[in-house]
């Protein structure tokens, strides 16, 4: 296989786990990641972290949501 | 069986459900218009390569220790649950269209038969159609079947549920001979986000290293304050739809 088809193969392979995972909003993939590691701060320090992905969450969603529902969102 | 585990059975087999349905429209579609043994010999095929990531894939999670598994699972779930909520929110909401799966079928139908005629031996577009459609709403039940399985060391048990509801969407399809238009997909997505979204938020944050009040009761409150979001957005977004409808009623009845 040439150098150039097989890097065509590997963008297509690679673009494919972007849209298989991170999939309409790529913001809900970083929030998630953002809140995973705030938790993992707060808990290694000590203080409470529980809360911290549900709210992350809620909030992630609402945005996603109230974003693609505006009229050119 | 624990509440976690009917969560795991429930889950995937919702999830497992929907998905049949989407690739047996695709597969009807191609077998009815182009060769019924192409199309079943795509299905075969990949079937078969995802039995291969099931085998390659589930002990390598299983291996993996419960903390780092957590974390990584959970995150993903999590990513994967909002995905799945979002878009059932939106339909729900009125703004997305619901998906119409005999609509879906017209449009998969019109695609084999432009793709020219059928030629002896394995028609190839049916083949490739069938295997596609097939793989790519498989990898989605997969994923779960093993993000949720190894969680909780069930694998089995959800490898069994998403096997039921193959079963069931499969033995419909044959029974009705047809796209399954009257399953509530949307509101089966609208479950499976709910406890995608619920178990990844669960795991992901005990994978961090943060302690749920009341261990794994806590999920009773997860899903419900999750399942009243979500209605609370589809509520919010009607009334916005309303709205902006008022408005696009009132400017074109202006003179």
């Amino acid at each position: 296989m040439s150098r150039t088809a097989l890097a065509r193969r590997i963008r297509a392979a690679a673009m494919f786990v972007w849209d298989f995972i991170v999939g309409d909003d790529w913001r809900l993939a970083l929030g998630v990641v953002a809140g995973l590691g705030a938790t993992a701060l707060l808990a290694g320090s000590g203080i409470v972290a529980w809360w911290v992905l549900p709210v992350c969450a809620g909030v992630l969603l609402m945005v996603s949501v109230w974003r693609a529902s505006e009229p050119n969102g | 069986m624990s509440g976690a585990e009917l969560g795991l059975a429930v889950s995937v087999f919702l999830a497992c459900a929907v998905e049949s349905v989407e690739a047996l429209t695709i597969v009807l579609a191609v077998g009815t218009t182009r060769s019924w043994r192409a199309a079943l010999v795509g299905v075969g095929a990949a079937v078969v390569v995802l039995a291969g990531v099931t085998a390659a894939l589930g002990p390598a999670l299983t291996a993996l220790p419960l903390g780092t598994l957590r974390l990584v699972v959970g995150g993903l779930l999590l990513i994967f649950g909002l995905q799945w909520l979002r878009k059932a929110v939106l339909r729900a909401g009125g703004s997305k269209a619901l998906r119409d799966e005999l609509e879906a079928y017209e449009r998969e139908l019109s695609a084999a038969r432009r793709a020219g005629a059928v030629g002896g031996g394995l028609d190839p577009y049916a083949f490739t159609i069938a295997f596609k459609g097939v793989l790519l709403e498989g990898l989605e039940v997969v994923f779960i079947v093993l993000t949720f399985g190894a969680n909780q060391h069930r694998i089995g048990l959800a490898a069994a549920a998403a096997g039921l509801a193959v079963l069931l969407v499969t033995g419909a399809g044959v029974a009705v001979h047809r796209p399954l238009q009257r399953v509530p997909e949307n509101t089966l997505k609208f479950a499976v986000g709910v406890m995608l979204t619920s178990f990844g938020t669960f795991w992901g944050a005990e994978g961090a290293g943060a302690h749920w009040p009341g261990g794994d009761a806590a999920l009773l409150a997860i899903v419900p304050a999750t399942l009243l979001l979500a209605f609370g957005l589809v509520a919010a977004l009607r009334r916005r739809t309303r709205a902006a409808h008022r408005i696009a009623g009132e400017a074109t009845a202006r003179p």
